[in-house]
């Protein structure tokens, strides 16, 4: 396999390849991925920090040099190979977010939460779904360091570890996002015109169904003697 | 041809088919909150693009806000503090509808849109959260969606959508005295595991179901994403219909009759198929208690921990490990007796009216063990004022219980409101996750009824053993 670290690869989406480090807990959620203390900001900014914190660091903050993406041969991993259900419970995009900006561009699993699977496909983290037993084999090789870089080619759709050579597939939507990248609200916005007939029709047939939060809002304000009790 | 309620509500709020696994599909309402909405509005300022329908939107400050029992609410935090002023700024901007941090109205996002009737059978409700599966309690369409999600929403009222698979689970019978609606989808989850229902949005159906108050159904709907579901929906019948009516004075006066004929309609039809079918007895749901990290590691409160040695792989058997190491349990113990130092009612699976009284019910004339420290976190404004009203909130502060603001609060403790490394809490929350409700703290997820027990008694208890009739 080539040295070529995932860095030096940034630009190019045909390929994801780099040193790939082993989680192999299931259920792995977004609450562990990206603790809430990550989670008071309104940009993006500074998530790498918060990256699986309470696995990296301990109590104290001291770096846990036990942990796989603590250790020297695994420092600048590209790529996670993960337990079943990874990303599962809270619907927060900080954890995609976070894992990007620590420099992962994939993960390979038997499975993910679904609505980290569609946060992470929507900022082009690429997703690999194998069977249980593909994983589990890549985990053995990674875990040896001197067998730890994967390929994953993505127009070909195959990963390869030092013992695996494995197909997954993407539906051809995702597939074109993560190769090509994808305007997703522009292309949306060109169907603005099926956008409005539908919504015309729709209130027509069920128009209780139409302007809800502000004929609420005018409902309280008008009925209720609870009025608010300030503004923060 | 017949088609399954989920089918229903799909086709009828497709714009556009865009490939074999996607559609355009419209979202009737969105909720926002001040943590999954910032990033999404700050994209759309970026573009420069406008909030495509501003009606159809509203915004609450639930999650990082102080539930301390004072009247007037200031957010200590400077980033939280920041984080409720940009959402008033956006709202403001773009004409949103706002809850803000000291509205009488303020409450969980999954609390307030169904008592304030926002909530009807036949929606599509989105949120940056993913609660919002609690709406399938209306026969409507709801889940969590993601950041970026919610830009798109915000910029074309849509979502491009992955089609689900559809699950049916029956439950039959009748729920055992002392067993909730909670502890109904504990023992669900702990049978078809955390990602049991992975892919698939659950239809509930039976008898046990029909039964359900429609807060009860709401526990269930939220909680049914713990098995990873992606939608839990279960048609809207006279229950639901009148719930919203009653709570919906715009319906009632003008579209009454249309309304409850489109209502009608929601349900599957009979010969519709289903990918897959569970089928549960009601009568075998006894209170459930979680004793691990993931809520599908779960036993009835009379069990034992199970033993990782007895798991089905070495993937389980390795969770189960780790999972017994950070709750500090071992295999073999009973759940009666474990000690708790904290117990915490909350949250937008339990914090609605019927919960309060439930708990109530239970810790009227007994006092909160000393060695616990109690919290009741009503849902909303409105629960907390009805709970008031009732005598509810009398009765939790004379047994001794701190009662509080309505928030989010120690479900995942994004604000002042956590564990300490190595407390244990019996928690009426939804998620037992490693350090969810603060770093190195435990949950044990329960119903209230059995939370309410646990402050009694300063451990998990079997709360059919404290000898109420009325649990």
């Amino acid at each position: 396999m080539s040295d070529m670290t995932s860095t030096s690869r940034i630009a190019d989406t045909t390929r994801v390849e780099g040193i790939a480090a082993s989680l192999p807990t299931p259920n792995l959620d977004t609450d562990q991925i990206m603790p809430k203390q990550f989670l008071r900001g309104i940009d993006k900014k500074g998530l790498d920090k918060g990256l699986l914190y309470d696995l990296r660091y301990d109590a104290d903050n001291q770096l846990r040099p036990g942990f796989v993406l603590n250790q020297p041969a695994y420092k600048g991993a590209s790529i996670i190979v993960a337990g079943s259900n990874f990303g599962c419970g809270s619907s927060r995009e900080h954890a995609v977010w976070g894992l990007q900006q620590f420099g992962i561009r994939a993960v390979i699993a038997p499975s993910f939460g679904e609505i980290f699977y569609s946060n992470a496909m929507n900022n082009r983290l690429l997703l690999v779904m194998l069977p249980e037993a593909e994983v589990q084999r890549i985990m053995e090789d990674v875990s040896n360091p001197l067998t730890s870089d994967v390929l994953i080619d993505v127009g070909s759709m195959t990963v390869k570890s030092h013992s695996v050579e494995a197909s997954f597939t993407l539906s051809a939507r995702h597939h074109h996002m993560f190769l090509e990248g994808l305007d997703i609200i522009g292309a949306t916005l060109s169907l603005q015109d099926k956008i409005n007939a539908f919504q015309e029709q729709h209130w027509q047939l069920r128009p209780w169904l139409h302007n809800i939060a502000h004929v609420t809002r005018a409902r309280i304000n008008a009925t209720s003697p609870a009025k608010p009790l300030g503004n923060s | 041809m017949a088609k399954t309620l989920y089918q229903k509500l799909v086709e009828s709020h497709t714009v556009a088919r865009l490939d074999e696994q996607n559609v355009l599909l419209y979202a009737d309402l969105h909720i926002m909150n001040e943590y999954t909405s910032p990033q999404a509005f700050a994209g759309l300022h970026e573009a420069a693009r406008p909030v495509a329908v501003p009606g159809q939107h509203l915004s609450v400050v639930d999650h990082i806000i102080p539930t301390h029992p004072v009247s007037f609410r200031i957010i200590q935090d400077p980033s939280s503090a920041l984080q409720a002023t940009n959402l008033a700024k956006n709202c403001t901007e773009h004409g949103i509808v706002l809850f803000d941090t000291n509205d009488a109205l303020q409450g969980i996002e999954h609390v307030i849109t169904p008592e304030l009737g926002m909530i009807r059978p036949g929606m599509v409700v989105l949120c940056g959260d993913s609660h919002t599966t609690t709406y399938g309690a209306f026969g409507a369409l709801g889940f969590g969606i993601g950041t970026s999600e919610v830009e798109h929403v915000l910029a074309t009222q849509t979502l491009v959508y992955r089609l689900a698979k559809d699950m049916r689970i029956r439950v039959d019978g009748v729920l055992p005295l002392g067993s909730s609606a909670k502890d109904l989808i504990m023992y669900v989850i702990s049978c078809i595991g955390a990602q049991g229902a992975r892919g698939y949005v659950v239809e509930f159906q039976g008898s046990a179901i029909d039964a359900l108050s429609m807060e009860a159904r709401m526990t269930l709907c939220n909680m049914t994403v713990e098995a990873g579901a992606r939608g839990a929906l279960i048609a809207p019948d006279d229950a639901a219909t009148d719930y919203v009516l009653e709570r919906a004075p715009d319906i009632a006066t003008q579209y009454k009759e249309a309304a409850l004929a489109e209502w009608a309609t929601l349900h599957s039809d009979h010969e519709a198929t289903f990918d897959i079918e569970h089928v549960f007895d009601a009568s075998e749901v006894a209170p459930y208690v979680t004793w691990g990290t993931s809520p599908d590691q779960a036993v009835p409160v009379t069990g034992k921990i199970p033993s990782p040695a007895s798991a089905p792989d070495a993937t389980v058997r390795a969770a189960s490990e780790q999972a017994l190491r950070y709750t500090g349990l071992q295999s073999g113990t009973n759940m009666e007796g474990i000690a708790v130092q904290r117990v915490f009612i909350g949250s937008c699976t339990n914090a609605r009216i019927e919960d309060l009284r439930v708990v109530a019910g239970i810790v009227k004339g007994r006092k909160v063990a000393s060695s616990v420290r109690a919290m009741v976190v009503p849902g909303s404004g409105a629960v907390r004022r009805q709970a008031e009203r009732e005598g509810i909130a009398q009765i939790l502060i004379d047994s001794g219980f701190e009662w509080r603001q309505p928030g989010c609060s120690m479900c995942l403790a994004m604000n002042d409101d956590f564990l300490l490394p190595g407390e244990r809490c019996a928690s009426t929350t939804n998620r037992n996750f490693e350090g969810r409700q603060g770093r190195g703290g435990i949950t044990h997820l329960m119903s209230p009824a059995m939370a309410a027990a646990a402050a009694i008694t300063g451990c998990i208890t079997d709360v059919r053993k404290l000898g109420e009739t009325h649990v």
